[in-house]
């Protein structure tokens, strides 16, 4: 086995780990759908934009690592690091669910990221601001997609809205902790980095109305419980998805294709 | 910024450069070449003597990026220009605008809808699906029949008067 690498725990890395982390894990949820979408149209969607989000987790985890400035590189970021040096919300790590969870959690992720890159694109940081001129064209087509199903599943049949409902009952428990700001969103903000997540809130909610609404559906309210994975504080089934992620990398160190 | 024009001989092996990336072909597109696809940047002459050509990645998650990277690495060896190096540059972002028209017309006659020009739709959730021409007969009545395709950059459409399937490269 590979020995671990920690992370430091300055903010601008952290801020710039939080988002590769999102897109990262995000990504490889979604490639599980790979061979298994309902359609075979789908199947194809859903992997091209695993494909997309796993490309935006590269440019972000290289560059965190440039910040970092520790001489790691993409693959040790993501195949290296344990658990709690993972920054992503618990939202993205959660089992793929059914195909209503799968739409329903891509709408969330793709609204909010798009709203985070339409600020990045202002960035400070030249190299963020680069990537996030490249991903928000991809964030949109993939919020397009997703609201599309939204409204088909959740104005469709009996069976499609009951479990659109359930998906939304379930999440909806998990985006608290999107719009949570702490220490590392304050200094991004203070040094043009990006925007705290929760200056997005307002945009991402009036987005998600309009969404849902299209499906008949209507959000939940937010309740008092904060998941907190983006603090390193993960659900139960982090260690499994590392697990499979890493097993390669860790059984083989230094393996490339 | 290196304000001082080049001396003759390398403005000669620059545009030999240029030229070499004409037949530097797409791997997932193989009738249109890098220059056609406006990835290419810049070629620029290098201080130590060398040519870095600067490339503009299309998708974020692309697989054929670094393909690309050594095929243009390569082509530029194997005409004796190099050392060569490739630089990648990601703003301001790639565009399908960027596309030239002889590109296009590749693009169209290889069996693919080019993509029409970007509009700006706001940050609008309703997507306007285009009425595409068939590649293969002309025809305007397509319809698509997924919004993804083989590849990140395309889609897949079908043509009701030639029932002939058929893929669009999405305008982004």
């Amino acid at each position: 086995m590979t020995a671990s690498i920690q992370v430091t725990t300055n903010p601008a890395v952290q801020y710039v780990l939080r988002l590769g982390d999102t897109c990262l894990i995000a990504g490889q949820r979604l490639a599980e759908w790979s061979g298994r979408g309902p359609v075979l149209e789908e199947d194809i969607a859903l992997s091209n934009m695993a494909l997309d989000l796993v490309g935006q987790a590269r440019a972000l985890l290289t560059h965190a690592s440039k910040l970092e400035g520790a001489g790691h590189d993409e693959d040790q970021l993501a195949f290296l690091r344990d658990e709690r040096d993972f920054l992503n919300p618990t939202l993205v790590e959660l089992p793929r669910g059914d195909f209503a969870v799968t739409v329903l959690r891509n709408a969330i992720l793709a609204t909010f990221l798009k709203q985070l890159w339409i600020r990045l694109q202002g960035s400070s940081d030249s190299e963020l601001a680069g990537i996030a001129g490249k991903a928000v064209k991809e964030a949109r087509y993939h919020q397009q997609h997703a609201a599309d199903w939204v409204a088909r599943l959740g104005d469709g049949t009996d069976e499609s809205r009951r479990r659109m409902e359930r998906a939304l009952r379930d999440l909806w428990l998990y985006v608290a902790e999107l719009f949570d700001a702490d220490a590392v969103d304050e200094a991004a903000a203070a040094s043009g980095l990006g925007p705290r997540w929760s200056d997005v809130q307002a945009a991402w909610t009036a987005e998600m109305d309009q969404i849902l609404e299209g499906g008949k559906l209507q959000a939940p309210k937010l309740g008092a419980f904060r998941s907190d994975g983006k603090r390193g504080r993960h659900s139960e089934h982090m260690g499994y998805i590392l697990a499979e992620m890493q097993h390669l990398q860790r059984s083989f160190p230094g393996g490339v294709w | 910024m290196n304000l001082v024009a080049p001396p003759k001989q390398d403005t000669a092996r620059l545009e030999q450069v240029w030229a070499v990336l004409d037949t530097v072909l797409d791997p997932e597109v193989p009738a249109v070449s890098v220059r056609d696809l406006g990835i290419v940047r810049d070629v620029i002459a290098t201080s130590d003597g060398g040519i870095e050509v600067v490339l503009t990645p299309t998708y974020s998650g692309c697989p054929a990026t670094e393909v690309i990277e050594r095929d243009v690495l390569a082509a530029v060896h194997a005409a004796g220009l190099g050392p060569a190096r490739v630089r990648l540059q990601r703003a301001p972002a790639w565009t399908t605008d960027w596309i030239s028209e002889a590109g296009r017309q590749k693009m169209n006659a290889y069996g693919i809808a080019p993509p029409g020009p970007v509009l700006d739709q706001g940050e609008s959730l309703v997507r306007v699906i285009p009425r595409l021409a068939c590649p293969r007969c002309g025809s305007k009545r397509t319809e698509r029949l997924s919004a993804f395709g083989s590849t990140a950059c395309k889609a897949l459409y079908r043509c009701i008067a030639c029932q002939e399937p058929f893929e669009h490269f999405k305008p982004i």
